[in-house]
């Protein structure tokens, strides 16, 4: 598994909620290879968003490991945690969570406050990645001034500004129409097959799951693996 | 973009609720300005007064009169190096609205007791020359238009001449400035002699004395003797240190000090409450924002940082607009209204405003801050 770009090890996730403990995870394994596409399918509450929440990083597991690129992350603190989300992780969200009074370009350049570039530097990250989104022409538009599908290539200019390795994407067409979702997923596909980004995609629509290499469906906190595009 | 112009964005994305937030805090820092102004402008007599000038006065109440006798026995006691006296003439010019803050004086040595007038030497001599001469603070020249060499009529709402006039005619013969801007100079002063002449009562009385000593360390023993030379006499005194005596009479006033913190502190709990909702309720609306933050790597303590320089930020424009309005509305006080000349506003004043604007802004930020930093970001995420 040396090629392996994120490794869970026995995982278990337990929440509290009220009295009662939910098991989400128990025992979970999972390798996901460097640039691999993985769409992850399954019914609400199988975890699948608790599943992208613990390979971002932004939650812990109860129990087991999580190694990514062969280090150990589940052990690290929350401002270590932060730090290797900011270095490692680009998030895409379903309603794409832009800041509504930062233009596309600012809202791009967030993650970049976190990395000792300079202005300049800054400036030509923010433009190549509204490029590779097609997005340049709308720089200095705020997000209420952008169509639906250009606010989410906005969201995913900002997941690949700083060059992670991974892109974490949970529902990212789910609040799109037909057409536009076609061209945001081409777009995942080609930061895949282009640019080598791994890729986990949390989705509920089998079409969507078609542009991955590879679909895991979870259920009930286990994975079952099916090559739908074979 | 930089860290503090998404504070900036941040900020001002509710323009409407920061700026009657920004207004609210100007008018706290404007109250503050304008009464530290005032009370500093009260005070500045008592900052200044001369460590080595004792004032004596009847015991009874310093408006009563004591012998001008007491002077020359006065100046005998040990350690005792000049003795001035000074009478209160309650002046007005024209109108009693245009009060006057005016008094006979003993020229000569009374001049020599308070260096921090300035008063050209011609101008002097041609004072101590003319027993009708007047010499005029600057605030007062300033307000009337005076020049020396004008002859003006002063009223008094005390006394009266021989002739029943209450009106006093004199020759300006010197403008008096002050060695620094605080030094009143919101006053008038003509001779004593001139004075005790034409005054139809009074006699052979001053209303109190001003003396020089040589040696500040002997003030506590020289007060007790002077006290005790006149003791069991019609006109009993009672000799204090300038500036004490000029603490008892700005306390005749009220408390100015009291009332400033009241006032002051009374704006500030408001202000600190009305911000404090505000920023409480601007961290509730970003709960989602700040979870994407931190999701894309902003720590904890970065987003602690976020929300405080917000708060810090607002107080700073909100505290700054409203001391610059104070210092422009004191200054143009102190140039319109001759008794509040020495009005300013300090650089001690701006110093406290600045530590109130940092302590606003510490408070009314620090919980929303600890808020923020502790959103959970699965939880605030897992709301949509």
């Amino acid at each position: 598994m040396s090629d392996a770009l994120i490794v869970l090890k026995n995982i278990a996730k337990r929440y509290t909620r009220g009295k009662q403990q939910v098991r989400i995870f128990d025992h979970l394994d999972m390798a996901i290879p460097k640039q691999d596409f993985v769409a992850v399918m399954g019914p609400s509450g199988s975890g699948k968003t608790t599943l992208l929440n613990l390979l971002g990083g932004i939650d812990k597991p109860s129990e087991g490991e999580i190694a990514f690129d062969g280090k150990r992350m589940d052990d690290l603190s929350e401002s270590k945690l932060a730090a290797f989300r900011a270095a490692n992780v680009g998030f895409v969200f379903q309603f794409y969570n832009l800041m509504p009074m930062l233009t596309a370009a600012q809202n791009v350049e967030l993650p970049l406050l976190l990395t000792k570039l300079g202005p300049k530097a800054r400036r030509e990250r923010v433009n190549t990645a509204l490029s590779i989104v097609n997005l340049a022409d709308r720089a200095r538009h705020k997000p209420s001034e952008l169509s639906g599908g250009q606010q989410q290539r906005v969201a995913i200019a900002r997941a690949i500004v700083s060059d992670p390795k991974l892109m974490l994407c949970d529902e990212p067409t789910g609040d799109l129409d037909r057409e536009t979702a076609e061209e945001i997923l081409s777009m995942l596909q080609t930061l895949n097959r282009d640019l080598g980004k791994t890729i986990v995609m949390v989705t509920h629509d089998p079409e969507a799951a078609r542009y991955a290499k590879r679909t895991l469906h979870l259920d009930k906190g286990h994975f079952v693996e099916k090559d739908l595009n074979a | 973009m930089t860290f503090l112009q998404l504070i900036r964005k941040n900020l001002f994305r509710k323009k409407l609720r920061t700026t009657l937030t920004v207004v609210s805090i100007f008018i706290a820092f404007l109250i503050f300005g304008i009464l530290a102004s005032f009370q500093s402008s009260m005070n500045a007599g008592v900052d200044l007064a001369g460590a080595d000038r004792l004032i004596v006065t009847n015991k009874i109440n310093f408006t009563l009169p004591m012998p001008i006798a007491y002077v020359a026995r006065t100046a005998a006691v040990p350690g005792v190096q000049r003795v001035a006296h000074a009478s209160w003439f309650g002046g007005y010019y024209q109108e009693p609205r245009n009060f006057l803050v005016a008094f006979a004086i003993d020229p000569a040595p009374y001049l020599d007791i308070y260096p921090e007038y300035i008063l050209p030497p011609a101008q002097r001599e041609a004072f101590l020359r003319d027993r009708t001469g007047l010499l005029v603070g600057k605030a007062v020249a300033d307000a009337y238009g005076w020049k020396v060499g004008d002859r003006v009529p002063i009223k008094s709402n005390i006394w009266r001449q021989k002739n029943k006039s209450d009106t006093w005619t004199f020759n300006i013969s010197g403008i008096i400035t002050g060695k620094e801007t605080r030094v009143d100079t919101n006053f008038v002063m003509f001779q004593y002699e001139y004075f005790k002449e034409t005054r139809d009562v009074g006699g052979d009385t001053v209303g109190w004395m001003i003396l020089k000593t040589a040696d500040t360390k002997e003030n506590e023993r020289i007060m007790r003797d002077i006290d005790a030379l006149f003791a069991n006499s019609p006109f009993e005194t009672e000799t204090k240190t300038e500036q004490a005596f000029n603490k008892a009479f700005i306390e005749m006033m009220g408390d100015i000090g009291s009332i400033v913190l009241y006032v002051v502190g009374a704006a500030f709990i408001t202000i600190l409450l009305v911000v404090g909702n505000t920023m409480m309720l601007t961290v509730r609306e970003r709960t989602n924002e700040i979870a994407v933050l931190k999701t894309i790597g902003f720590t904890a303590q970065r987003v602690f940082a976020l929300v405080l320089g917000e708060s810090m930020l607002l107080a700073l424009i909100g505290g700054v607009l409203g001391v610059l309005a104070a210092f422009l509305i004191t200054s143009a006080i102190a140039q319109s209204v001759s008794v509040l000349a020495t009005m300013t506003l300090t650089l001690d004043t701006a110093i406290i405003a600045f530590v109130l604007m940092a302590l606003l802004g510490l408070l009314t930020g620090l919980l929303p801050a600890i808020r923020a930093m502790n959103i959970d970001v699965v939880t605030a995420l897992g709301r949509k």
